[in-house]
């Protein structure tokens, strides 16, 4: 699937807008993180995935896993707009009768590859799917999005010894580096840096470039498609609560659902935003 | 006589030729008897390393490709360590992982109390989507190991390290479910798991000298349990005394107290690891010292007899 640069601005700021509306709704969810990642799930999900909406359990499939998975409402948006389900549906985010559980569960959404939530452990499901997809001589690739807070859970870097020790090439990990965690900076709380060197360490191939770059992002991709020994690490500085101007760098909004004044302020930026881009809700 | 971990390996190394799976280890395969399969079947084992919360999430990502994947460990580091990835990545899914799980119990013997594993049953029975299975000799385990991988979601399997008297011919058929009566008897029933069987039944013949008649019946299925079968013994013989080569809290007694006391309440007695951690010496040494034979068995019935 191809999709132009700027579409895929557009596409990512579509993604914070319906992400947004699902926490509202909600009152509750995590919009710093779903907004930090908007542009690598616009590119993923509009133009490097070979998925198909009306097969989502296409066994050649490539892969995607949410390893943090408390950014399920940015993961919803962008299935929702990729036709998935149907955008519709997003609103209903966290409700008792919706599929849309407040993190991605693959028995009740359609694309969800893998259940994930607790954090460290998607990213292991991934390396197992590259595994088997090398192991069975499948084409399909397999992409993963960690926090940058996530990498200190140890279970993170015994996947990051297991896919170099594979050499899964297949297996691109993409770290969303906002540099906030719940208690506060990263750096402070636990400093995982360098994370690049950290990846190299375990044999990966590695790139950091601004996660909040299209350009940047569609050109890593391209290199990681180049390698045939090593998987793949792209170190994402994001801003978290990118695209929402109280948002942006601040930790409180973590986790914390907008009230009706905010949201209307916010959902007028992100539309803002789209229609600047040439788009429409 | 073999213990149920070599006919694990066995089954393993058996039905690879029969069934498409994979398996993963910890680097215990020598333990674990993974390696009699990885011998043969080397493009289908993988190698977690000592990597235990990895070691659970590879073979999610594998069932969540659509294979089938046993997982194995001792308890201890599968049931114990990797508890949480256990329940968010492969039960929560509903996936197709079998933990296969070795080195239960406090009779594994010199290892210590790090590595007796006691709570794993209770652990595992707790958490939606996940069956349990303990089976008592190798002959049992291997149709054990093969219904489980028959099986369609996850499966804690529960092996012991040290060999076991055989109990049943090689012909017979387990049934996730079900459990086995091996004696009839009306004056009390014991229900036993894993090692403990071979105990339940010499407790029983030494009962029998006392003009007892006991009922044996040997619950590999600890989940789900066969009410039925507990039912009718505490409803033909009135009083129960279960035994396990785990804590008394959460395990097989548990399991059949919560039977009992919705269905037919009786007196039931716990034999098992009384709420301590193990010790290293030997397996007899350890049996005598915790209460894990046929002595403390057959105390238990007695002393029930005198109240």
């Amino acid at each position: 699937m191809n999709t132009s640069a700027n579409d895929l601005k557009i596409i990512a700021n579509k993604i914070r807008y319906y992400a947004l509306e699902g926490i509202y709704n909600a009152q509750s969810g995590h919009p710093g993180g779903s907004m930090s990642m908007a542009e690598i799930m616009s590119v993923l999900f509009f133009n490097e995935l070979r998925i198909d909406p009306e097969n989502p359990k296409k066994p050649d499939r490539d892969r995607f896993v949410l390893s943090k998975g408390h950014a399920a409402p940015g993961y919803y948006a962008a299935l929702a707009l990729r036709g998935f389900f149907p955008v519709g549906e997003l609103k209903n985010l966290r409700k008792i009768d919706s599929p849309l559980q407040g993190h991605p569960d693959m028995k009740k959404v359609n694309g969800v590859d893998m259940s994930t939530g607790s954090l460290g452990q998607g990213i292991s499901s991934a390396v197992g799917m590259a595994l088997y997809g090398k192991t069975n001589r499948k084409d399909y690739r397999v992409y993963t999005l960690t926090g940058d807070g996530e990498i200190e859970e140890g279970q993170v870097w015994e996947a990051a010894m297991a896919a170099g020790h594979y050499k899964l090439s297949n297996l691109t990990v993409f770290v969303d580096n906002n540099n906030l965690q719940i208690d506060g900076k990263v750096s402070e709380v636990m400093s995982v840096y360098p994370i690049a060197e950290k990846f190299r360490a375990f044999g990966f191939y590695t790139q950091e470039i601004n996660g909040n770059d299209i350009e940047e992002i569609l050109r890593a991709l391209e290199n990681c498609r180049m390698q045939s020994e090593r998987p793949n690490a792209v170190i994402c500085k994001t801003v978290k609560g990118k695209g929402i101007s109280f948002m942006e760098n601040q930790q409180k909004w973590h986790g914390a659902a907008p009230n009706e004044e905010l949201y209307v302020k916010a959902s007028a930026e992100l539309e803002a935003a789209i229609t600047g881009l040439g788009g429409a809700l | 006589m073999a213990s149920t971990r070599e006919a694990y390996g066995k089954a393993l190394e058996a039905l690879g030729d029969k069934y498409d799976f994979y398996v993963f280890d910890a680097d215990l395969s020598e333990a674990t008897k993974t390696n009699l399969f990885a011998k043969k079947f080397p493009e289908r084992f993988f190698e977690a390393g000592i990597a235990e919360s990895n070691l659970m999430g590879m073979a999610a990502g594998f069932a969540a490709c659509g294979a089938t994947v046993f997982a194995s460990t001792f308890a201890m580091f599968s049931a114990g360590r990797a508890y949480e990835q256990i329940r968010n990545s492969i039960a929560y899914p509903n996936l197709n992982v079998k933990i296969a799980a070795t080195h239960a119990g406090v009779l594994i013997g010199p290892d210590g109390g790090s590595h007796q594993c006691i709570e794993d049953l209770s652990l595992m029975r707790t958490i939606p989507n996940m069956t349990v299975l303990c089976p008592s000799d190798a002959a049992q385990a291997m149709s054990c190991v093969e219904e489980a991988l028959k099986y369609q979601g996850p499966v804690y399997l529960r092996f012991g390290r040290n060999s076991s008297p055989d109990i049943y011919k090689n012909d017979v058929k387990f049934t996730i479910g079900k459990g086995f009566e091996l004696k009839g008897g009306k004056d009390g029933t014991i229900i036993a798991v894993g090692d403990m069987v071979y105990e339940a039944l010499l407790a029983s013949e030494e009962l029998e000298k006392s003009g007892f008649s006991v009922r044996v019946i040997d619950m590999p299925s600890i989940k789900p349990i066969d009410e039925e079968l507990i039912v009718k013994a505490a409803k033909e013989t009135g009083f129960i005394v279960t035994a396990e080569d785990h804590n008394i809290i959460g395990g097989l007694g548990s399991a059949v107290c919560e039977v009992t006391s919705q269905y037919c309440p009786v007196q039931v007695v716990r034999v098992g690891v009384k709420d301590k951690f193990g010790r290293s010496g030997s397996k007899a040494e350890l049996a005598e010292c915790y209460g894990l034979n046929s002595k403390a068995i057959v105390t238990a019935f007695c002393d029930r007899e005198k109240d």
